[in-house]
């Protein structure tokens, strides 16, 4: 296992006034197992955040336990200067936070269509089925397939094109790139792009630094279920060596 | 580009049209019966028994709720009927919705009880609440314990329609179970069975989109308490008793069993199930207690062989969702 180095900048450096999402001692369980000690982050409005760390890290996890889908937590999770950590998931989802899991969650038995539209419309500003359609051509075309007979690329477009609709302003991507070709994983970076441009936030959980690069603003990188380094986009070639150590790659 | 809108996009899939047109099939092929020379009392009770299936398949096949104890809410509602009936005397609309009455209300306190258990767990609080309900009516006066209450009047639905007539009766149960069916089938395809469904296949992530799954298990519930409700007042103008062998455990047990012979999640399934374990047991009743045990090597040949079910294996044969 690679020495852990220690951070050019403490996480908490990046601690200020009007963050949108603001992560304090964050601590998970599944079970008897514990998997966050205690993660500190923030995200700014507007901002695109990843989180960076190598299998088993506690990406996941975090994203999870912001939602409220993860059976204990403890610490603190404010959204907009609300505490999350006591409200059950749906609560949170209406705040206008929407999650799009690593396995994305299709659900088979439904098609496209039913999918694009189950999600209920927690707040006004969701993108509407038009501006859907313009970012992911594909999906218009296969309305009528049923979610499991979509491609993973498709699928990974659904799973992104369907919380789009709800309104929700912060965005959480699970690895939205894993498992994709090359051309599709352009394709979700030009979307991901788009959608700060829209004023979206958004904490993405990636192991591939190289498509986060294209996209994020700031890194955080998480091991052993802690933030160990935090650094903005543009320190990025001068962190590269100490990511490759992180990331082990 | 032509705009796309919520409306605009298609929302009568070919899936639904097939199972559209399945319906008006059968609602024919049922309405010539009395023509055919079956035996009328076997087709409604068949149509009660497939309605209950309907009712239960609601819960099981789109919601993932496997209910066993569906038969407190047949039972409840046939002993709310038939003493409306006989001891109140109510003409059979009134009958009826008391029956009703007492399956909606039975299932919101049950539901409450149950719905935020899952798995085995809601099955065993589902059973136990059916049996403690079993003991009730064996010892509560109004039900007359193992007499059961007997020679029920059917009277004139609406003050015109002459129950006592099978042929009439005939068609006032079909109407009955079609009404039943179409609610179910409306349900299913509403935008309410799609959450459901999402509910089944991934409840987290339904919840984690913002909704309040309890909620929607619960309402869910109490439908298909409701509608098993319904099926129950009318078997109590077929059978013109109430007894309690409608609130046996084995009652629930043969509910599984019809909806599993049809097809689990198939829309026409719960029908078929029932025709084919009322037909057994019609048909097969010189054989006794062997009918049962005829039931037990179909329902394992049905586990083993074609899961799906009858409904289930033909739709996944043609392609088409029944």
């Amino acid at each position: 296992m690679p020495e852990v180095m220690t951070a050019t900048r403490s996480p908490g450096e990046y601690s200020a006034a009007g963050t949108i999402l603001e992560v304090r001692n964050l601590e998970s369980w599944y079970g008897e197992s514990h998997i966050l000690h205690g993660m500190n982050f923030n995200v700014k409005p507007g901002e695109v955040v990843t989180l960076l760390g190598r299998n088993g890290a506690g990406k996941t996890t975090t994203l999870k336990s912001i939602m409220g889908i993860i059976g204990k937590r403890s610490g603190s999770v404010q959204f907009n200067g609300r505490e999350l950590i006591r409200m059950t998931s749906d609560k949170i989802a209406r705040l206008g936070i929407a999650l799009c899991p690593e396995e994305r969650g299709i659900f088979a038995s439904l098609d496209v269509r039913e999918n694009l539209l189950l999600p209920p419309v927690v707040r006004p500003g969701g993108l509407t089925l038009d501006q859907i359609f313009e970012l992911f051509p594909n999906l218009k075309e296969r309305l009528k397939s049923q979610g499991t007979k979509l491609s993973g690329g498709e699928q990974q477009m659904l799973a992104i094109a369907r919380i789009l609709r709800t309104g929700a302003s912060f965005l959480m991507l699970d690895e939205p790139t894993e498992g994709l070709a090359p051309v599709i994983i352009q394709q979700i970076g030009h979307t991901i792009a788009r959608l700060k441009k829209e004023g979206f936030t958004i904490l993405l959980v990636e192991q591939n630094f190289r498509f986060a690069s294209t996209v994020a603003d700031r890194y955080y990188v998480v091991e052993h279920g802690k933030v160990i380094d935090g650094f903005a986009n543009a320190d990025l070639a001068a962190n590269m060596d100490k990511l490759h150590t992180y990331l082990g790659v | 580009m032509t705009s796309i809108t919520d409306e605009t996009l298609p929302i009568t899939p070919r899936a639904v049209r097939d199972e559209m047109i399945v319906f008006v099939i059968m609602a024919a092929l049922l309405a010539i019966v009395p023509f055919t020379g079956l035996y009328p009392f076997f087709v409604m009770q068949a149509l009660c028994f497939a309605l209950l299936a309907c009712a239960f398949n609601l819960l099981i096949g789109y919601g993932g709720l496997l209910s066993f104890g569906h038969a407190m809410f047949l039972g409840t509602a046939g002993y709310c009927s038939a003493h409306a009936l006989k001891v109140w005397g109510l003409p059979p609309e009134l009958g009826i919705l008391t029956g009703i009455a007492g399956a909606f209300v039975l299932s919101i306190i049950t539901g409450y009880i149950s719905i935020r258990r899952q798995g085995i767990y809601f099955s065993m609080i589902t059973l136990a609440l059916s049996q403690l309900l079993y003991f009730v009516y064996l010892q509560t006066p109004f039900t007359h314990g193992e007499d059961g209450i007997q020679g029920i009047p059917q009277g004139r639905l609406f003050g015109f329609i002459d129950l006592s007539k099978p042929t009439t009766l005939y068609y006032v149960v079909l109407v009955g179970f079609l009404a039943g069916f179409l609610l179910i089938f409306r349900t299913i395809n509403s935008p309410f069975g799609e959450v459901l469904k999402s509910i089944r296949e991934n409840e987290q992530r339904a919840i984690s989109l913002g909704y309040k799954t309890d909620q929607y298990k619960l309402l869910a519930y109490i439908l298909s308490g409701t509608i098993a409700g319904f099926a129950g007042s009318l078997k109590v103008f077929v059978a013109q008793n109430a007894s309690l062998t409608d609130v046996h455990w084995s009652m629930s047990g043969e509910i599984v069993l019809m909806t599993l012979v049809g097809g689990l999640g198939t829309v026409f399934g719960p029908v078929v199930g029932a025709f084919v374990i009322i037909a057994m047991q019609q048909y097969l009743a010189g054989f006794g207690q062997w009918v049962t045990v005829i039931q037990g090597v179909i329902f394992v040949a049905c586990v083993l062989t074609f899961r799906r079910g009858v409904v289930g294996e033909i739709a996944h044969l043609f392609k088409r969702s029944l």
